[in-house]
């Protein structure tokens, strides 16, 4: 039990000392702030890119505990022989959970931190962060990985997407804030520019990003295109069942007078 | 209309059945022949409704029992095992969220409704306090279950209600200790929230509304008039203004179920989330001693009081003051002094007052879903001291106004 006390007040002592590490400021209006993935989960042609974007990406690192193989082909349409071929990863049966071949330990004493499982990413952070996240890697040289990140800043992952999305480098100005009377100098992300290009152009890096998003959403909850088709139906008995109950409430309540 | 059920028409297992049962008795005393006013309103759906939630509540908590593994290490693996493994599992732990929501939407338009008609007058200042017993065990109800998913806002939000028990004077750290059963919110912790949970709130409230339900009966139901319907009967003994509540009112509320269910599907189906107002996306992660999710708050229907609670300074007056904003309900019906029940015919003062606190309640409501900033403490000091005012000041302004007689006879126009 002291364990755990300790651990809470550790917690504690981590939670106020990490915000003074910022780097580039998120300034509270950046545009990057206000991209959306616009993705669909009923749109099952984006769900499987999506898939092959993560287990080609992706699933070194970072698991799914929650989600089996077989789940994510039956629910996106991929025939069993080619799930097999493209989905499993080596040693791995359909019905077992996606886990990720790296250990906690290792992830732990190659990152810093171990890669976090994915399954419920889009539901505690929301689709919006997980896209911005993929599209808000810069070149930082004083960063342990030589990338940093607007949406996570001081990230632990590097960026692994570099050779499709090619060199991204982050443009800042330096503006003057005045906050409690004192004038501060930040320095405010502008916009981004590519130096080299890499194997997919910025459309192509957008869509793949989109498309890990949407499967990364499906995955979070692999039944709400079912839930929201389901509930039609159901919504539209509730309202014959509604109105036959008033017509039979009106016939009741004509001799009350 | 006759109170009594057709004789002549009983088979002969009705007539087994009803020698060893009083069926026949019941359903004549209690539904047929309970009379109730016919200018009852669309206010008077939510008791009913109130009975369904807790209905669906059980049996979505029983499917959901089935498949929850109460364990630090187990609890939040199995909420996901049932949102994604069990056939309708999903249905069924939305049915459940949500349920506890719409619990608390319609027990606040239920207890609103009694402040409008005065249903908490003489005599059914019992009725009154019995419904705010329930109240309460719905309250305790709602956090231990928040507490079970296990996800991160589950344990933090444990954390700071249950380190409110530590503010009472002498007792309070030992009676923190004792709630969570160790030094900090823990396994044992999430076993005993389970029990309490699932077996004896339950069983509390379960028998809470029997004696709502029989205090009902014993005095008759309010309406927006607020005049007593007993007061004129007719030849047969009955209410002139009342009808059976079977066929009338049954008929009446299974439009109203209707209605509601409509709405209640409508989130399970398409915003079980609500936008992270009925399930917080914190709680998409699991109980982290080592990280405080961002911003701690509780669930929408707490909100009101843990603005309250965070607009005074010190720590200790801020629960009292939190407890006291729930206790002066309980007080309702002898502050009340007005000489009629019902704000159609209480004075502009009453009407004012009942307006600025339902604009308390909600505003404070918004402010505890906030972060804290200056201005919002402000605000919460402002409208916290509008909500007690409107408590307080009640003996006064209910005297001094201006009010409308009340009708003889009932106002329905069919």
């Amino acid at each position: 039990m002291r364990k755990s006390l300790i651990a809470a007040a550790l917690g504690l002592k981590l939670v106020f000392a990490s915000p003074a590490v910022f780097p580039a400021s998120t300034s509270p209006n950046a545009a990057w702030m206000e991209w959306k993935p616009g993705n669909d989960v009923g749109n099952i042609a984006s769900l499987q890119r999506g898939a092959a974007n993560f287990m080609g990406y992706c699933s070194g690192c970072h698991s799914l505990k929650y989600v089996r193989y077989s789940r994510v082909a039956g629910d996106i349409n991929i025939p069993e022989e080619q799930m097999e071929k493209l989905l499993l990863l080596p040693g791995t049966k359909k019905g077992d959970y996606i886990t990720a071949p790296m250990s906690k330990a290792d992830g732990e004493a190659w990152f810093g931190k171990a890669p976090p499982d994915l399954s419920l990413i889009t539901r505690s952070k929301g689709p919006d962060h997980v896209y911005q996240f993929l599209k808000t890697f810069y070149v930082d040289p004083k960063s342990v990985n030589g990338t940093n990140n607007l949406a996570l800043p001081n990230t632990a992952m590097p960026f692994v997407l570099s050779a499709l999305q090619g060199v991204q480098e982050a443009k800042f100005r330096t503006v003057e804030r005045a906050v409690d009377g004192e004038t501060l100098t930040e320095r405010q992300w502008d916009s981004f520019e590519l130096s080299s290009l890499g194997q997919l152009s910025p459309e192509e890096y957008d869509a793949f990003v989109r498309d890990t998003v949407n499967f990364l959403e499906y995955v979070g909850e692999p039944v709400k295109a079912k839930r929201e088709a389901l509930g039609i139906w159901v919504i539209l008995f509730l309202l014959v069942f509604t109105g036959l109950a008033y017509l039979l409430k009106q016939e009741f309540w004509r001799d009350v007078k | 209309m006759g109170a009594v059920s057709d004789t002549a028409a009983k088979t002969g297992f009705r007539v087994w059945l009803n020698k060893r049962l009083p069926v026949d008795e019941f359903v004549d005393s209690q539904l047929i022949g309970y009379f109730a006013p016919k200018n009852l309103n669309i206010w008077y759906f939510f008791g009913a409704l109130a009975l369904l939630v807790f209905i669906i509540q059980i049996f979505s908590g029983i499917f959901l029992t089935m498949h929850y593994k109460p364990s630090e290490l187990e609890a939040f693996d199995s909420v996901e095992y049932i949102m994604r493994e069990v056939e309708f599992g999903w249905l069924i732990r939305y049915m459940h969220s949500t349920g506890a929501s719409f619990f608390f939407i319609v027990v606040y338009l239920h207890m609103f409704r009694a402040m409008i008609y005065g249903s908490y007058r003489a005599p059914r200042e019992l009725l009154w306090i019995l419904g705010m017993l329930l109240y309460l065990a719905l309250m305790a109800e709602a956090f231990l279950g928040y507490v079970l998913p296990w996800g991160n806002m589950s344990y933090w939000g444990a954390q700071v209600i249950v380190n409110l028990f530590g503010t009472i004077p002498v007792i309070g750290p030992g009676v923190v200790e004792w709630i969570r059963g160790d030094y900090g919110i823990a396994d044992s912790t999430l076993n005993r929230f389970f029990a309490l949970h699932v077996i004896a709130l339950p069983f509390a409230i379960a028998f809470l509304v029997l004696m709502h339900l029989v205090a009902l009966r014993q005095t008759g139901s309010n309406n927006p008039d607020g005049i007593e319907i007993k007061e004129k009967l007719g030849a047969n003994g009955n209410p002139i203004d009342g009808i059976p509540f079977h066929p009338y009112y049954t008929v009446k509320d299974t439009v109203g179920v209707g209605v509601f269910l409509v709405f209640f599907c409508g989130v399970i189906f398409f915003a079980p989330t609500v936008g992270g107002l009925f399930i917080e996306k914190p709680n998409f992660e699991p109980a982290n001693a080592l990280s405080t999710p961002e911003h701690i708050a509780p669930v929408w229907y707490f909100t009101a009081f843990f603005a309250m609670l965070r607009a005074v300074p010190d720590q200790q007056l801020g629960a009292l003051l939190t407890l006291l904003a729930i206790v002066v309900l309980f007080f309702l019906p002898w502050l009340d002094r007005s000489p009629v029940k019902s704000i159609r015919y209480k004075g502009i003062l009453s009407k004012i007052a009942l307006t600025l606190f339902v604009i308390a309640f909600v505003v404070l409501s918004y402010l505890g879903l906030q972060p804290v900033n200056d201005l919002y403490v402000i605000l919460a000091r402002i409208f916290t001291a509008v909500y007690f005012a409107f408590f307080l000041l009640m003996p006064w302004y209910t005297r001094i106004e201006q009010y409308k007689p009340a009708p003889e006879r009932v106002t329905y126009h069919a």
